[in-house]
């Protein structure tokens, strides 16, 4: 595609599902993976004569989103009617808001490539109700319907046009997801469809003021897709302008098994929702006196932690960052960081190093991590005080995460101790260079990067637990004879 | 022993007195309701085992000593009401075949009052209508004159009230389905604050609108029911959390130093001089009885008719899109796709007159239409409760006629709409505010009863109760049963 023409204009419309118990205007739970309409009660079902109530826990928890991105809570929001017909919505409309949303005017702050940040507005953030799910399997020539999923609340975040390409579009997505974690009001599980996106793209000339047509994309349930499905989409556009055809205001399915975006309906085709507020809902009312309670209860943020953990620990904003994108690998971190505070870098190069590989490797979350904080501290304790060198020690994590065990214990059952007594390394030493005269000889005719091959077999010759300073320093004077 | 023309009062020192007991009186009812079901039909369906079986529960309650003063004390609930296990068809081939699977609030606290269901009153269909005639089981007539309707939407629970074949009805009004009713057939009706009875369970017409009421023969058997019907409901976030006050307490409240606002615009063109004769006699037995007469305007009033009209038909289009075949109601047979299923669903399901405001309703929320439409009726709703606002600054309640004419001939507005919905012109205006208001007969023109309609301000149902209680204790007209009827 060509990038000196053309600019790429994303925003985006994410949903996340809120963390309560029951659903936004029923008592019916909301856990995931019940069997069909198992959690559906006469309200989710859309029954004649019931009535929704609002469950303030949502109301909660959108509030204390609001806070989280600076934006204003508006002190009456409405919930409003989206009518139209579906299967999987049972009262022929879907309860949201519309003119006036719980939360407007918020931002996110992101990292651009080159380190500087971009702040990304957010429009608004309002409460509403999911749909059910239709199912086309097994049923034979019918579909069927599962409204488990019916009254689920839901804050959907909606972004201003702000993003310029799909890596900003990705790194707004994945703090907005650090950041609901962050609050425990959304799980964050996208495959289970509790975080999910919709995104507006649109290309326009370089310099042009008006925004180019857009097109929705519907269905991104991956951070990957979200990055794909933006390429494939202003790839699309861009060859259409190019070869002086239009782009048409429609919604498109993102279809992740043939990674192309194909169209859903035309602007002509899109329901007229026919909004208005819903008679049978009071205006939501948010005192300031809610709001500050709210207030006291925000964690930490995530931007807030980066910042602390960068200036506390002289980490480089990028450390900071990974350490701090998710609450549980930020409170690892520190509790790592609390045993060996001494030295916060190595802290963190084996957090983010071999212990998120390990994690990764086995897919676990860090929360439940087979080896605790003060066992990963123990490690680098051995480390630090010269017990075991770097290298030994990921022989010995290894070993610890392979039998849980503490790394005292595997140093000790392996004999990895390290070797610091200077005698024992010399005699090491003695025996490598009375074995190897003819390389003895090229060194001292100056064939320095022999250095590296005397330093391989004494550490070969000692198992790998010579102390490596001392070696140095002893093979240098050896060798210089 | 004229069991079915004693007040609930009546009815229930009998009962606690052993005089008769419940399975006596709910056996002369049914009996009645047999006799006359076919001359009126009043009612969809006929509860008898369940009511006998209930009346018999209730009679050992009372024997131990136990029960309220509505324990045994038969009821008919208008079929708008969920009730669990018995059909609840909102007069709609829609709903035909449909058993809720629970009871209203107002059902529920009526049943553990210990009260007994005799059966679902007829009704306009979805609550639609000012005569009774859109009910998918046919009109009911009005019983003082077979040929003429009973008003609607609530036709059914007044003319079983007005006919004694039941004490008293659950009703709905939602823009004076139970006044104009109540009015048209002799009787007693109350449509309480917006809020102060619960809607749950009572199938939605227009959400902001609706409020469910009583019908009886005089506004102390109406005290009696309110206060077992209203209360706040959790279920029902539009209920009031506002104590209930013992509105049978309050009919002795004293009338002398009342103001009454007479409301100019109730007595201008299109009012019957008969009926405005009847009212203003009304109203100077009010005078003489102490209160004081103000004249006082609502000057926008004439745009209430206008102004309900967008905003019930919108509400409506929303609330009956749950019927589509889906899950519950009528379901057309082999659909080709979900479109046709939709279609003919909702097509065959509904009647004319529903399908009219659906029309209405979706055309007014569409793009482009919702400002000049729905929003404006919102603004005009507004306008509107605030004049009733400013009047009530000056008077404690507001009288007037409750309808323009007497009940009417079957099939004589059917065919214009708009000459219908005038009939509701002196009752909207209290819903559009979501104020209390009653409807009592004062007069009989030609032997067909008129009403007189009382407004007050919100959450003033004590005083209009003991207003109307006042007047029933100098006059007569409440106690008058149509012929045939006695």
């Amino acid at each position: 595609m060509n990038n000196e023409t053309w600019e790429t204009v994303i925003g985006l419309e994410i949903h996340a599902q809120l963390a309560t118990n029951s659903k936004i205007f029923s008592a019916s739970p909301t856990a995931y993976g019940a069997p069909p309409n198992a959690q559906a009660n006469l309200v989710d079902l859309g029954y004649p004569g019931v009535l929704p109530v609002l469950n303030q826990a949502a109301v909660s928890m959108a509030v204390k989103f609001g806070l989280a991105i600076a934006a204003e809570i508006t002190p009456l929001s409405v919930f409003a009617r989206k009518n139209y017909f579906y299967p999987d919505l049972p009262k022929g409309y879907q309860i949201s808001q519309y003119e006036l949303p719980i939360v407007a005017r918020g931002h996110m702050d992101i990292v651009l490539e080159d380190g500087t940040l971009k702040r990304i507005g957010i429009t608004r953030a309002h409460l509403e109700e999911d749909a059910g799910k239709s199912l086309h399997e097994g049923l034979g020539a019918f579909s069927g319907i599962d409204l488990n999923r019916a009254g689920t609340p839901l804050i959907e975040i909606v972004s201003e046009p702000d993003m310029r390409s799909a890596r900003e579009a990705v790194a707004y997505l994945k703090k907005i997801h650090t950041l609901v974690r962050y609050l425990e009001i959304c799980d964050g599980n996208m495959q289970e469809g509790s975080f999910r996106c919709d995104a507006n793209v649109s290309v326009r000339r370089r310099g042009a003021e008006k925004l180019g047509t857009r097109a929705e994309i519907k269905n991104i349930n991956s951070f990957r897709f979200v990055e794909k499905a933006i390429h494939y989409e202003v790839a699309r556009q861009i060859d259409i302008l190019e070869s002086g055809g239009k782009v048409l205001q429609e919604t498109r399915l993102y279809d992740p098994d043939k990674g192309e975006t194909r169209s859903m309906r035309s602007k002509e085709e899109a329901n007229d929702y026919r909004y208005f507020p819903d008679p049978d809902l009071l205006p939501v009312a948010v005192s300031e006196a809610f709001i500050a309670g709210i207030r006291a209860t925000l964690p930490e943020l995530p931007d807030e932690k980066a910042a602390r953990f960068a200036a506390a620990f002289a980490l480089s904003p990028y450390d900071a960052g990974v350490l701090t994108s998710s609450r549980e690998l930020g409170d690892y971190f520190e509790a790592v960081v609390k045993l060996i505070p001494q030295d916060p870098k190595l802290a963190a190069n084996w957090v983010m190093g071999e212990l998120a590989a390990a994690l990764n490797r086995d897919g676990i979350d860090i929360a439940a991590s087979r080896l605790s904080p003060a066992r990963v501290a123990g490690l680098l304790q051995r480390i630090a005080d010269g017990t075991i060198s770097g290298k030994i020690a990921k022989e010995v994590f290894e070993a610890m995460w392979a039998s849980g065990s503490d790394a005292d214990s595997v140093i000790a059952e392996k004999g990895l101790k390290q070797i610091s007594d200077p005698a024992a390394i010399e005699t090491a030493i003695d025996a490598v260079m009375a074995k190897s005269p003819g390389q003895l000889a090229d060194y001292r005719a100056g064939k320095d990067k022999l250095f590296g091959y005397f330093v391989g077999q004494v550490m070969k010759a000692t198992g790998g637990k010579a102390n490596p300073a001392q070696l140095n320093e002893l093979l240098k004077k050896k060798l210089a004879g | 022993m004229t069991l079915h023309t004693k007040s609930l009062a009546a009815l229930a020192a009998g009962l606690r007195a052993r005089e008769f007991s419940s399975v006596e009186l709910t056996r002369t009812l049914l009996a009645r309701i047999e006799a006359h079901q076919p001359q009126l039909n009043a009612l969809i369906t006929v509860t008898g085992p369940s009511a006998m079986q209930a009346a018999a529960v209730a009679d050992g309650v009372l024997a131990r000593g136990g029960g309220g003063p509505l324990t045994g004390i038969p009821l008919v609930h208008k079929d708008i009401f969920c009730t669990e296990g018995v059909r609840t068809t909102c007069a709609s081939r829609m709903l035909d075949n449909f058993v809720a699977p629970y009871d209203a609030t107002v059902v529920a606290k009526l049943k553990a009052e210990g009260m007994i269901m005799l059966g679902k009153a007829n009704m306009d269909e979805f609550a639609m209508g000012s005569s009774n005639e859109t009910s998918y089981y046919g009109p009911v007539r009005n019983p003082w004159n077979p040929q003429l309707v009973p008003g609607g939407s609530s036709g059914g629970s007044a003319a079983a009230v007005a006919a004694r074949l039941t004490p008293c009805a659950s009703a709905t009004d939602t823009g004076g389905s139970i006044r104009q009713p109540a009015a048209l057939c002799g009787i007693t009706g109350v449509k309480p604050t917006y809020g102060r009875v619960s809607r749950y369970g009572m199938i939605a017409f227009a959400s902001s609108l609706d409020q469910g009421g009583t019908l009886t023969a005089s506004a102390a058997d109406a005290a009696l029911l309110l206060r077992a019907m209203a209360g706040f409901d959790p279920r029902d976030s539009t209920s009031v959390d506002r104590p209930v006050p013992d509105y049978v307490a309050a009919l002795q409240l004293p009338l002398s130093g009342m103001k009454i606002g007479l409301l100019k615009e109730f007595f201008e063109k299109g009012l019957d001089p008969a009926n405005e004769r009847c009212v203003r006699e009304a109203l100077a037995v009010y005078e003489k009885l102490g209160a004081r007469l103000v004249e006082v305007s609502l000057p926008n009033l004439g745009l209430s008719v206008p102004a309900y009209y967008v905003v019930a038909p919108a509400e409506c289009s929303s609330n009956l899109a749950r019927f589509d075949g889906v899950r519950f109601g009528h379901r057309a047979k082999e659909p080709k796709d979900l479109m046709d299923l939709y279609k003919r669903s909702r097509g065959e399901g509904f009647g004319a007159e529903v399908k009219r405001r659906i029309m209405t309703g979706t055309y007014v929320l569409s793009a482009g239409y919702y400002d000049a439409y729905y929003l404006k009726a919102q603004k005009v709703r507004r306008l509107i409760a605030n004049e009733f606002e400013q009047a009530f600054a000056q008077v404690d309640v507001v009288m007037g006629p409750t309808t323009p004419t007497p009940a009417f001939e079957l099939g004589s507005k059917t065919s214009d709409p708009i000459t219908m919905y005038l009939n509701d012109i002196y009752t909207i205006g209290a819903n559009l505010a979501g104020l209390p208001a009653m409807s009592i007969p004062c007069g009989l023109v030609q032997n067909l009863p008129v009403g007189l309609q009382l407004i007050g301000r919100h959450f003033a149902e004590e005083r209009l109760l003991s207003a109307a209680h006042a007047y029933q204790r100098e006059t007569d007209w409440h106690t008058r049963v149509p012929a045939g009827y006695e």
